[in-house]
């Protein structure tokens, strides 16, 4: 019998048909190397210039994920995330497709499944492989390097690659709120170009209000710090507690647009197409 | 698309008797009291209708009439405002469960351009789960498109999507197929083909619900028909029912027809006396028009020529939908009630 199996099995597949897969999955291989060819003419034409973590970067090139990590927040993965999540529902609109799948043997709730855990599975691909094209470019620029952790203590190059991978995966929580906001844009705008727009001005929305003066009592809160909840790895002993807070914080904000995405998109009309 | 009676490539006839997509024997398609509102706007106005087995059914209705809106609530697309619809009993606002054994589209049907015609199929059989997997090889040969079926459907005309999309039908191994329009756009020879496939499927004991506005298909094709006008049903039942009750048109024409005229207006049991075309047209049952030609010969307006006119499905239509009321539109609302003998106007 069909199930979100097979939902999630073809809307891979589609994936793998589509322009805009390889457009995020491009950026996400191009960026780290593009950072990696910045520093090395910077080391070698301009010596003496910095940015900010240059030290950190030019010492080890496991430095290189977590400095994407830390700016990629911006604008970069958001805007990855969105490319496909944004899309996901709203491209059937554009296809008129959804009558085509709606009228098999699959429940609507079995295809919204589906396609949710192929955005949050694009994006958490997305984001391992530009951590891993960054730790293979980085490690060629600036060598496989123990790194300095932001207590100052030394960490060994082994030690540290394990360190990027689980901020890799820490990143995933945030990202996974995003992708959840994309979904809701995608499913209540029923335009891919809207919901993807849309998904990235809220996530830039939440970092013009992280920097609003008088409004730090709610940073914590915000779903753009959550996005620095890693560096609490890069910590001795490791400080958990901006980590557990980007769990329940993203929980909120993932688990109330979903829930709201789904009730549009299992209840919906289709009377278009 | 195959004109021949290919067994090899046609569904599986369905058994006479209930099968598994009629546990209780109901009805394909059941509707009742079928409403739908978009705010201020009545699209479905309250729609009943029964397709039985082996049915051919016409679904028939100006643009706007509420057909499509209607069809969409018959395959669970969208939810009604009031009213019930059962497919073998079974409500697909419920579950898709309620789509076991239906297959068909609405509007053109649609696909995702960046794949393949059989990518889509294949698709779309995985998502049907079953053996429908192994027929998209056969649905392909169907309708022939097995030459192209590695074509991106994006590059498709008109015609080949309206074929993938009987294709895609043919997955689901239907007993009940709806189709909305399927001959739009096609050219004189894939209307042809489209009506012979359709020929074909019901043959071999598929219900047919056909929504079209070509009439002389939908005659040629469908035992019984629905007429929808501003979202009401104002006829249900067979089509040659409704031709019996709009009774026989007879074209007369005399050596004297000024004389005939009023020899026709005079005498009883003949109606609707009119002239058209240049002669003189009327309703009677047989018996009333050789009397009339009795009449006439004694009148002195000699016969040149009196003949039955076919009523065609198409003056039915037009007498129901534009309301004119010379066939008693709303009159009537099933077979049993059809519209007593009067002319097509």
């Amino acid at each position: 019998m069909p199930g979100v199996g097979t939902v999630y099995r073809w809307e891979l597949f589609k994936l793998r048909h589509q322009k805009r897969t390889y457009l995020g999955l491009g950026a996400a291989i191009l960026v780290p190397i593009l950072f990696v060819v910045a520093v090395h003419l910077r080391r070698h034409h301009e010596r003496g210039g910095g940015f900010a973590f240059s030290d950190y970067v030019d010492r080890s090139g496991l430095a290189i994920p977590l400095v994407i990590l830390l700016f990629g927040a911006i604008w970069l993965f958001p805007l990855i995330s969105a490319l496909v999540a944004g899309d996901i529902f709203a491209s059937e609109d554009h296809n008129g497709t959804l009558k085509t799948i709606f009228t098999r043997s699959l429940e609507r709730w079995q295809i919204f499944a589906g396609k949710t855990l192929v955005a949050a599975t694009y994006s958490a691909f997305a984001i391992l492989l530009c951590g891993t094209v960054a730790v293979v470019a980085g490690s060629l620029q600036s060598g496989f390097n123990p790194l300095q952790s932001l207590s100052g203590t030394i960490v060994s190059a082994p030690k540290a690659l394990e360190l990027v991978y689980v901020s890799l995966v820490i990143y995933l929580i945030p990202i996974a709120a995003i992708v959840c906001i994309g979904l809701l844009l995608s499913s209540v705008t029923r335009n891919s170009a809207a919901a993807v727009v849309g998904t990235l001005m809220v996530s830039l929305l939440f970092q013009l209000v992280g920097i609003l003066p008088g409004l730090g009592g709610v940073q914590p809160y915000l779903l753009s710090t959550q996005f620095n909840a890693w560096q609490g790895l890069l910590r001795t002993p490791i400080d958990w507690e901006p980590i557990i807070r980007a769990l329940w914080v993203c929980g909120i904000y993932g688990v109330v647009a979903i829930t709201a995405a789904f009730l549009v998109f299992v209840r919906r009309d289709v009377a278009g197409g | 698309m195959s004109s021949s009676a290919d067994d090899s490539s046609a569904p599986r006839a369905a058994p006479s008797g209930p099968s598994s997509s009629d546990p209780a024997g109901a009805s394909p398609i059941e509707v009742r009291g079928l409403i739908k509102r978009y705010g201020e706007l009545t699209a479905v106005a309250g729609v009943d209708l029964t397709v039985n087995a082996g049915d051919v059914y016409g679904y028939l209705g100006p643009n706007g009439a509420g057909k499509t809106t209607s069809l969409r609530m018959m395959l669970g697309l969208i939810r009604p405002t009031e009213g019930s619809v059962r497919l073998f009993g079974r409500d697909p606002m419920e579950s898709v469960h309620a789509l076991e054994g239906v297959a068909g589209f609405v509007e053109a049907p649609t696909f995702y351009p960046y794949l393949s015609g059989r990518g889509n199929l294949e698709m779309l059989a995985a998502y049907d789960g079953g053996g429908a997997r192994d027929r998209v090889d056969q649905a392909l040969e169907t309708v022939e498109l097995t030459g192209r079926a590695g074509d991106r459907v994006g590059g498709y005309s008109h015609g080949m999507r309206q074929r993938l999309g009987i294709a895609a039908a043919l997955l689901r191994d239907p007993k009940l197929l709806l189709l909305d329009e399927p001959a739009t756009g096609l050219d004189p020879a894939g209307m042809r083909d489209m009506r012979r496939l359709i020929r074909r499927l019901a043959d071999h004991g598929m219900t047919v619900l056909l929504s079209s506005h070509l009439l002389p298909e939908v005659e040629e094709l469908c035992n019984r028909v629905a007429i929808v006008r501003l979202g009401k049903i104002v006829y249900e039942g067979e089509i040659s029912a409704l031709k019996r009750g709009a009774g026989t048109v007879y074209g007369l024409e005399t050596t004297d027809d000024d004389r005939a005229l009023a020899v026709c207006r005079a005498q009883a049991g003949i109606s609707e006396v009119r002239v058209e075309h240049g002669r003189i047209a009327f309703a009677a049952d047989p018996a009333a028009a050789s009397l009339l030609s009795q009449a006439l010969v004694e009148a002195g307006a000699l016969i040149k020529a009196l003949a039955p006119q076919t009523v065609s499905l198409e003056d039915l239509f037009f007498s129901f939908t534009e309301g004119d009321g010379t066939m008693g539109a709303g009159e009537v609302g099933n077979s049993d009630q059809a519209p007593a003998a009067q002319t097509a106007s």
